[in-house]
């Protein structure tokens, strides 16, 4: 192989000295700096990524063979469902990229010393905790009469959720998400304020790093689609209580199709929520792995921008079945396929900066490459889904269950990854063992698309979605998944194995920008990792600066 | 880069424990609600709430409950719940006393400032889709009842009765009575307080302690309007016997709009009061009073809501009762 710079970068002697941390409890406990809250998030989405991973790699061994191998009950597979959907997008996804990553680099790369509202910061992560806690809860404590949790479904329709799961174990989880609710609003009015208050001077919002920008739309769209959220989960609350409110219960005059629009008023802003710093992240990468300049910078912040605006008012392609109007379906089809418009205007102005570039294959690069492959994909099956003649016959198949992860597993985690392996050094000040780096991203791809890509046929063929056995003839492909389950197990123990290596036993020290040219954002101006407090004296823009 | 001067105007906070505090504070605070509301066991019947509420007080009310009612339910939730609300309480009293001592000491320079007022401006806007909520609730119950008529059998057997009104048996609140009583006060009280402010910065700190007490002063009586509003509701509403535990859904969302609204009046009541306190204690410079700015955006945006509950949710559905 031939080498690479910064992957081979010699160690060089560290600009980075003790600075005024504060004492251990203090400074993780008590935090005001972002760089230590974006750590704790990180970690904490690595926990929770665990947990979640540990649901859904039992799922795929029950699902491995038809019949009933390790579950008590149908209730039992369900809960582990329920919670694999509900940690992954709450407690992995959103904490690591807009938390973790968000954090550590939307105050540096718009040349701020801290966020706007440090202690609130340390309010939004420590909700988190709060939120986990009370999920964990509800495995414990009765669901219905079938067991204790809630199999409910991350989408937690009632009357499932109200007269189908009586028992506190729901209630948990809806105070858990209203803690996280809150947590992601604070975050939200924090990175917001940090953007649009604390740019150094001349950073205009047109020279603005894309992830920033990316981080800017995330967060209204936080802003305005999780208070929904948590007005539809107060409703299911008070619906619970006994003699409770029948928001939801026609009995009494209510409407349960109530629940699945505001439900999905936040839960399709929440699928954005969940890409767009991926994209954000992706785009610096392409650009500096290719040397080159972003493609189309305006164009790929207000493709941001657009998918943000139209992703609100599309939220029922999620409920064709439900017995909509035709009009109104035919709307909704129309206005989701708007957003397969500035999403492509992503994917080709990721291709065009790659063209002609000096394109170097190092591990966040392949990961981005991978991002944008595994997201084409999601995003084609989406295009399918979109149509509601189409949705009514694999609406929930695992065509859907397919359709989803490839946007989010392949292309949310991936994400992450593209971004963890890209700020590795700059984050911890230390450089990752390449090989264990790289067979942790060869066996992630390979794995996740066994998982997932038999899912595709497996819905065209008509296997439902939240079943715990299946007739004979899907056992085949089932059997596939399963066995992607266990190379994604192993890319995930390599993961691990890389963290091990270069945190704990190797700690190769790398410079200020070890990537070199092509790496032009702020965060390469400081040292590795940065200073406790960066841009004691504020960074200048110059007018003629790249982004 | 690291150890020479800051040379910025940003403001960099010491480690504070006010956060982590908070998440302490709201996992007691959750599972005292949990265990409150719904006990730890599956629910038959009652909860620990109606039996805290019913059982002391409004007795009518509970008898009619009490019929099916099957007590269920751990005791003593809410120990855990007024724990945890003192607690929070506790915290947010000691996180909001720093920050009027970092306003006092300087720290809150112009650019800070501004970020403050971003941030405020933010908190408005995620308050205004929470009723967003509400009032999506309230409409599609309100105007597309007749929709519903397929999967409600009720609708079709009462046909005459759903054709004029939202629900059968649901009437509305008579807005030119109490309601239109309350808009008036909140009206006034967003004049009273835009006065306090004036007051202020022209340095006239008797005209702002008085202008800021009445506007306190309005917001109490807006609740105690309101609360009396209510317990006319809890007794005579819908056909006249039924309590309000028994209304429909339609009851339920017209409770929950004007509920929230009430605790959003009481959050700019008490966060007024403070302002006052403040004031009175020499706090609030006629140049540096943001904490009065924010009290009275939040002021005016309870003021607007109510206007736009007055106007859909008291005036419209008055309208054929």
């Amino acid at each position: 192989m031939v080498a690479l710079p910064g992957e081979n970068t010699p160690a060089e002697p560290s600009s980075y000295d003790d600075d005024g941390k504060p004492g251990f409890f203090a400074r993780w406990f008590y935090s005001t700096n972002h760089k230590d809250i974006g750590t704790l998030y990180l970690i904490f989405g690595i926990i929770s990524g665990l947990i979640g991973g540990f649901l859904s790699f039992m799922m795929r061994m029950e699902l491995a063979d038809p019949g009933i191998q390790f579950f008590t009950n149908e209730h039992q597979y369900l809960v582990y469902v329920s919670m694999h959907g509900l940690i992954m997008i709450f407690f992995m996804v959103m904490p690591a990229l807009i938390g973790g990553f968000g954090n550590w680099f939307v105050p540096i790369m718009v040349g701020a010393p801290d966020m706007a509202f440090p202690r609130m910061n340390n309010l939004s992560f420590w909700l988190l905790p709060t939120a986990l806690i009370c999920l964990l809860i509800s495995f414990v404590v009765p669901g219905n009469a079938n067991g204790n949790g809630f199999g409910g479904s991350w989408v937690m329709y009632p009357p499932l959720s109200t007269t189908g799961h009586p028992g506190p174990a729901f209630d948990f989880i809806i105070i858990g998400l209203l803690a996280e609710g809150f947590s992601s609003i604070f975050g939200a009015i924090n990175f917001i304020t940090t953007i649009l208050n604390m740019r150094a001077p001349g950073m205009t919002l047109h020279k603005m790093p894309l992830f920033a920008w990316s981080v800017l739309v995330t967060a209204f769209l936080l802003l305005l689609a999780l208070p929904v959220l948590a007005a539809a989960l107060f409703m299911l609350f008070t619906d619970r209580i006994a003699g409770g409110t029948g928001f939801f219960d026609p009995a009494r005059g209510g409407d349960p199709q109530m629940f699945q629009h505001l439900f999905w008023f936040f839960g399709h802003p929440e699928v954005y929520i969940m890409i767009l710093p991926a994209f954000g992240i992706v785009s610096h990468i392409v650009s500096t792995f290719s040397k080159k300049p972003i493609f189309g910078y305006l164009g790929m912040a207000y493709a941001m921008v657009a998918i943000g605006v139209v992703g609100f008012v599309v939220w029922a392609h999620h409920m064709y079945t439900v017995g909509m109007d035709v009009d109104l379906k035919a709307y909704f089809l129309a206005a989701t396929l708007v957003i397969a418009v500035p999403t492509g205007v992503k994917i080709f102005s990721w291709l065009a900066t790659m063209w002609g570039g000096s394109i170097r294959f190092t591990i966040p690069m392949q990961w981005a490459l991978a991002f944008i492959f595994l997201f084409v994909v999601g995003g084609v099956t989406g295009v399918m889904l979109a149509n509601a003649g189409v949705d009514a016959y694999l609406h929930d198949t695992y065509y859907v269950v397919a359709h989803f992860h490839y946007v989010l597993s392949m292309g949310a985690v991936f994400g992450i990854f593209a971004g963890f392996y890209y700020w590795f050094g700059k984050m911890f000040g230390v450089m990752y063992n390449k090989w264990l780096a790289a067979a942790h991203f060869w066996l992630f791809f390979i794995g996740v698309n066994v998982i997932f890509f038999p899912q595709h046929f497996l819905g065209l063929n008509g296997m439902p979605r939240r079943y715990v056995d299946y007739p004979e003839e899907f056992a085949i492909w089932n059997a596939v998944s399963s066995y992607g389950a266990w190379i994604t197990l192993a890319g995930v123990a390599f993961f691990f194995l890389m963290l091990i290596e270069a945190l704990i036993l190797n700690r190769k020290r790398v410079g200020d920008n070890y990537w070199g040219e092509g790496a032009t954002t702020l965060e390469w101006t400081l040292s590795s990792p940065p200073p406790y407090h960066q841009f004691n004296t504020l960074p200048r823009i110059e007018d003629n600066a790249e982004h | 880069m690291a150890g020479h001067a800051v040379e910025h105007d940003y403001h960099l906070i010491p480690p504070s424990p006010w956060p982590f505090l908070s998440g302490i504070a709201a996992l007691i605070w959750g599972a005292g609600m949990v265990i409150f509301f719904a006990g730890l066991q599956p629910r038959t019947g009652e909860s620990p709430m109606m039996e805290f509420f019913f059982s002391k007080g409004l007795d009518s009310l509970q008898d009619s409950y009490r019929a099916s009612a099957d007590k269920v339910g751990a005791d003593g939730g809410w120990i855990i719940l007024l724990i945890g609300s003192l607690f929070a309480a506790y915290v947010m009293y000691g996180w909001w006393k720093d920050v009027a001592a970092e306003s006092k000491a300087g720290d809150h320079t112009p650019v800070v400032d501004i970020g403050l007022r971003y941030g405020m401006i933010m908190f408005i806007m995620q308050e205004a889709m929470f009723f967003v909520g509400w009032f999506w609730m309230f409409f599609e119950l309100g105007l597309f009842h007749k929709m519903r008529a397929s999967w409600n059998p009720d609708v079709l057997e009462n046909a005459d009765e759903y054709a004029t009104s939202m629900a059968p048996g649901v009437k509305g609140v008579d807005p030119w009575n109490l309601p239109l009583m309350n808009t008036v006060i909140l009206l006034l009280s967003g004049t009273t307080v835009t006065w306090a402010h004036h007051a202020l910065i022209h340095g006239d700190r008797r005209g702002a302690k008085w202008g800021l007490g009445l506007t306190v002063l309005l917001g109490v009586l807006f609740t105690f309007v309101q609360g009396y509003e209510y317990l006319e509701l809890f007794h005579y509403h819908g056909d006249g016997h039924h309590p309000w535990i028994s209304a429909d859904a339609f009851g339920s969302a017209f409770f929950m709009a004007t509920g929230f609204h009430g605790l959003h009046v009481l959050i700019g009541t008490i966060f007024l009061a403070i302002m006052y306190l403040r004031l009175v204690k020499g706090g609030l410079r006629p140049e540096k009073h943001f904490g009065l700015e924010a009290a009275a955006w939040y002021w005016h945006f309870v003021d607007v809501v109510w206007l736009f509950l007055f106007a859909f949710v008291y005036i419209i559905f008055a309208v054929g009762m």
